[in-house]
């Protein structure tokens, strides 16, 4: 007996182990097929979600043009003190051998001057033409002294402001697409100053779109919360129209129920119209309802609004009668069992519904470019402008950084307060 | 069953690929992409040289819209895939472009004679040939209204674009700090030739601005060129700066009630530039070549009230392709709408555009 324990007990746990083993090589092969079937999605997401993300981040700090356009001029900066007048003649030296290397450096050398130019012209206003007439000039500059020579060209270059830009640019990272978000920018001496007033504009436009994206979440409070709780509590066949009532504008495209609300608010628009027939409104002026503030928050809060309907009616939906019915037998008068005891089962979906809706309301982009005009406009028309007309891709994506760093930190703040897990959305 | 259904599925990719690389080579031999500004103008390019075009070399031109800018042309650039072969761009972007060297340069020997026998570089008037651009229109900035909604004295002047108290209502205006600025100068009495000057001093920008400031709470402010005439014809506005084709497009085409002011008007180019690395920059130089001869340059022209910018091309403009009226007083060089022009300065812009768009920005916000 005891024999036959010995002789069994290798088998048996070779066997165990033979079985761990294929075991354990199965459960790898399934979560192997597992990864591989998921495989295309996680590529996807990181090839268009995650990377693009870190390439904007990227792109706001990243800026080398300087450096490699006039390496000999960055070296020749580096211990001039910007406060203390022009920098000395081997910096202008360094800079015309620099442009002179570049405009005899065939197409490349040609492109390159043009994008110092305008990279220097975002910060310094009007230097971009002394910049390529300088490099015109710089291969016939054969000798000294430079200094001289080259305030003749323009007499920019007997300014330290032009030379203070070049030494700031010439770190192959920086800070000022984030300043200038701000606001801010450094003066000649290197310190971090407010703008002039009259170019001060990113404070304001911060700010606007944080208010703009609140009040559209609050006119969404108050209007879908009503319509969920109607949808909730109809009967079934009812609520079912009124639910295709709510989705049928949510499938309509933007744009249409953007141009929509032009023909609605427009000055000859349907409602000024009629207020008009009524004599509500005078036929000469009347008010503007579109094109400016107002249009926007209109138009916002009646597209956003099933973003907010939908996700407290589900949580609403989920809600038994019961609670309400008890309140009521237990001495409440219809307004306290609401606000007691319905109202705060009821917070989640109205936190799904206002942080999504105001995440989309601080980025809308269309609905404000079409409708906004003058006062309307929000952070995103400011980065589509940088994008598409100034080309200062940098600055739009430092302005998209704030705009996600925002986001991402009202997101944690929800989750503090409210908790994320408590949301629900639908 | 398992191996069978891999091998189908790696044939058919196979096939598919095999199809794909067929179809690109096949579309690569015979079609290229020319990108424009959309609506009227489009089309005017379409007939006069498009179309053409097609019918004499047989290849085809996919005809695609965007808004103007840089960003495309960059983007595909940078990226290393272009797809556009031909762009038609203002002349800023044109100068900033080539500066940056995101555009190929053309060889203007390429360019025929004029119908004249006049040389390509003397044909062409003065400025408008660049190392990486061909022009191929004047068009201009001008304010338009509409006459049906005025009665008694009608706006003649830039001056009173400007004059609420004189004209009450609505005025639309290009979002963008050119040329509302040198317009608003003219207006205050600044002389064409002077303006660039005034507008590169602090104290001649600051006078811009006040001067806007006496119609800002009545302006809409516009983006797409097909806006402006739309405005008009709905009445939100009394008067609105527009690109003068459109508001010809309104009013001979669709017979809308408006009329030009062309005074203080602002004239621009619009070029053709070719994105560096198009793929197909063989087949675009010939367009460039074909599209800008004085035939094709003057027959554009009858299409939409833009002018030639080959002198050869100017006598024969003629009529309008659909209506038949004249086309020669519709033009912005036409010598009764030239007398008070001015040329946006394409240097000036370059230099100042992000200072003075960040002012205006700022304005507007306030």
């Amino acid at each position: 007996m005891a024999e036959a324990v010995i002789t069994a007990a290798p088998t048996e746990v070779s066997d165990a182990v033979n079985l761990k083993a294929r075991l354990r090589s199965a459960t790898a092969r399934s979560r192997r097929n597992a990864f591989l079937l998921t495989a295309p999605l996680l590529i996807m997401l990181l090839i268009t979600f995650i990377v693009p993300i870190l390439d904007m981040l990227f792109r706001s700090i990243d800026d080398p043009i300087v450096g490699q356009a006039v390496p000999r001029a960055a070296i020749a900066l580096e211990d001039w003190d910007s406060g203390a007048g022009l920098p000395s003649e081997e910096a202008y030296a360094a800079l015309v051998a620099d442009l002179a290397a570049l405009r005899t450096g065939g197409s490349d050398g040609k492109a390159l001057i043009g994008r110092f130019a305008t990279r220097l012209n975002f910060e310094q206003p009007g230097v971009r033409s002394v910049i390529t007439k300088t490099a015109r000039k710089a291969p016939k500059l054969k000798e000294g002294p430079y200094k001289d020579a080259l305030i003749k060209i323009h007499k920019k270059w007997g300014q330290p402001e032009i030379w203070a830009a070049i030494q700031r640019l010439s770190a192959p990272y920086t800070v000022v697409h984030f300043l200038a978000s701000l606001d801010l920018h450094y003066d000649v001496e290197g310190s971090i100053v407010g703008q002039p007033e009259m170019r001060q504009v990113y404070i304001t436009i911060w700010l606007r779109t944080l208010y703009i994206s609140g009040l559209v979440t609050l006119l969404c409070i108050l209007l879908g919360y009503p319509v969920a709780y109607l949808l909730a509590t109809l009967p079934q066949r009812t609520s079912n129209l009124l639910i295709i009532l709510v989705l049928l504008p949510f499938w309509t495209s933007l744009l249409v129920r953007t141009t929509s609300w032009i023909v609605v608010l427009g000055r000859n628009g349907v409602l000024l119209e009629t207020l008009a027939w009524l004599g509500l409104v005078g036929d000469v002026d009347r008010p503007q309802l579109i094109y400016n503030m107002t249009g926007t928050i209109v138009a916002m809060t009646h597209i956003l609004l099933p973003f907010m309907i939908l996700p407290i009616y589900s949580v609403m939906r989920g809600i038994s009668p019961t609670y309400m019915r008890a309140a009521r037998s237990l001495g409440a008068n219809p307004a306290r069992a609401f606000y007691k005891v319905y109202l705060p089962q009821t917070v989640p979906g109205v936190g799904a519904g206002s942080i999504l809706v105001f995440i989309l309301a601080m980025g809308y982009y269309i609905t404000p470019a079409l409708v906004g005009g003058q006062n309307g406009t929000l952070i995103s028309n400011f980065i589509a402008f940088h994008m598409q007309k100034s080309l200062n891709w940098g600055f739009a994506a430092a302005l998209g950084a704030i705009l996600l760093a925002g986001v991402l930190g009202l997101y944690w703040l929800y989750d503090r307060v409210v908790g994320v897990s408590n949301m629900k959305m639908g | 069953m398992k191996r069978s259904f891999t091998t189908t599925a790696v044939a058919a990719a196979g096939l598919a690929m095999l199809g794909l690389s067929t179809f690109g080579t096949a579309q690569a031999a015979e079609s290229i992409t020319v990108v424009s500004w959309g609506g009227g103008y489009t089309q005017s390019q379409i007939k006069a040289y498009h179309e053409p075009f097609t019918a004499e070399t047989g290849i085809t031109i996919r005809s695609e819209d965007y808004n103007g800018g840089l960003a495309e042309v960059k983007a595909q650039v940078e990226a290393g895939s272009v797809i556009w072969d031909l762009v038609d761009v203002e002349l800023s972007d044109a100068v900033r472009g080539c500066d940056e060297g995101l555009l190929e340069t053309i060889d203007h020997s390429i360019l025929p004679p004029g119908d004249d026998g006049t040389p390509a570089k003397d044909d062409f008037m003065e400025g408008t040939l660049f190392e990486c651009a061909v022009a191929n229109i004047v068009w201009s900035t001008i304010y338009a209204y509409d006459k049906s909604k005025l009665t008694g004295a009608v706006p003649k002047t830039i001056a009173d674009f400007f004059d609420t108290k004189k004209f009450p209502g609505k005025r639309g205006i290009r979002k963008n700090a050119k040329p509302i600025l040198e317009m608003a100068l003219m207006a205050d009495g600044v002389a064409s030739g002077d303006v660039y000057d005034t507008l590169s001093t602090d104290a001649g920008i600051d006078r811009a601005f006040k001067v806007l400031d006496r119609i800002k709470k009545d302006v809409l402010w516009w983006e797409a060129g097909a806006q402006p005439p739309q405005m008009l014809a709905d009445g939100e506005v009394l008067m609105t700066t527009a690109y003068n084709g459109r508001i010809f497009n309104a009013q001979v085409v669709e017979n809308k009630p408006f009329v030009i002011v062309w005074d203080g008007q602002v004239w621009d180019l619009d070029l053709w530039v070719i994105p560096k690395g198009a793929p197909n920059k063989e087949t675009a130089l010939k367009f460039i070549a074909f599209s800008t001869d004085t035939k094709r340059n003057a027959a554009q022209a009858s299409y939409i009230s833009y002018g030639p910018v080959r002198k050869s091309a100017a006598p024969l403009v003629s009529t309008h392709a659909e209506t038949g009226i004249d086309m020669k007083p519709h033009m912005p060089t036409a010598p009764e709408n030239f007398k008070n022009a001015l040329q946006n300065d394409f240097e000036f812009w370059a230099d100042h555009q992000d200072e003075l768009n960040e002012r205006f920005n700022a304005w507007l916000a306030k």
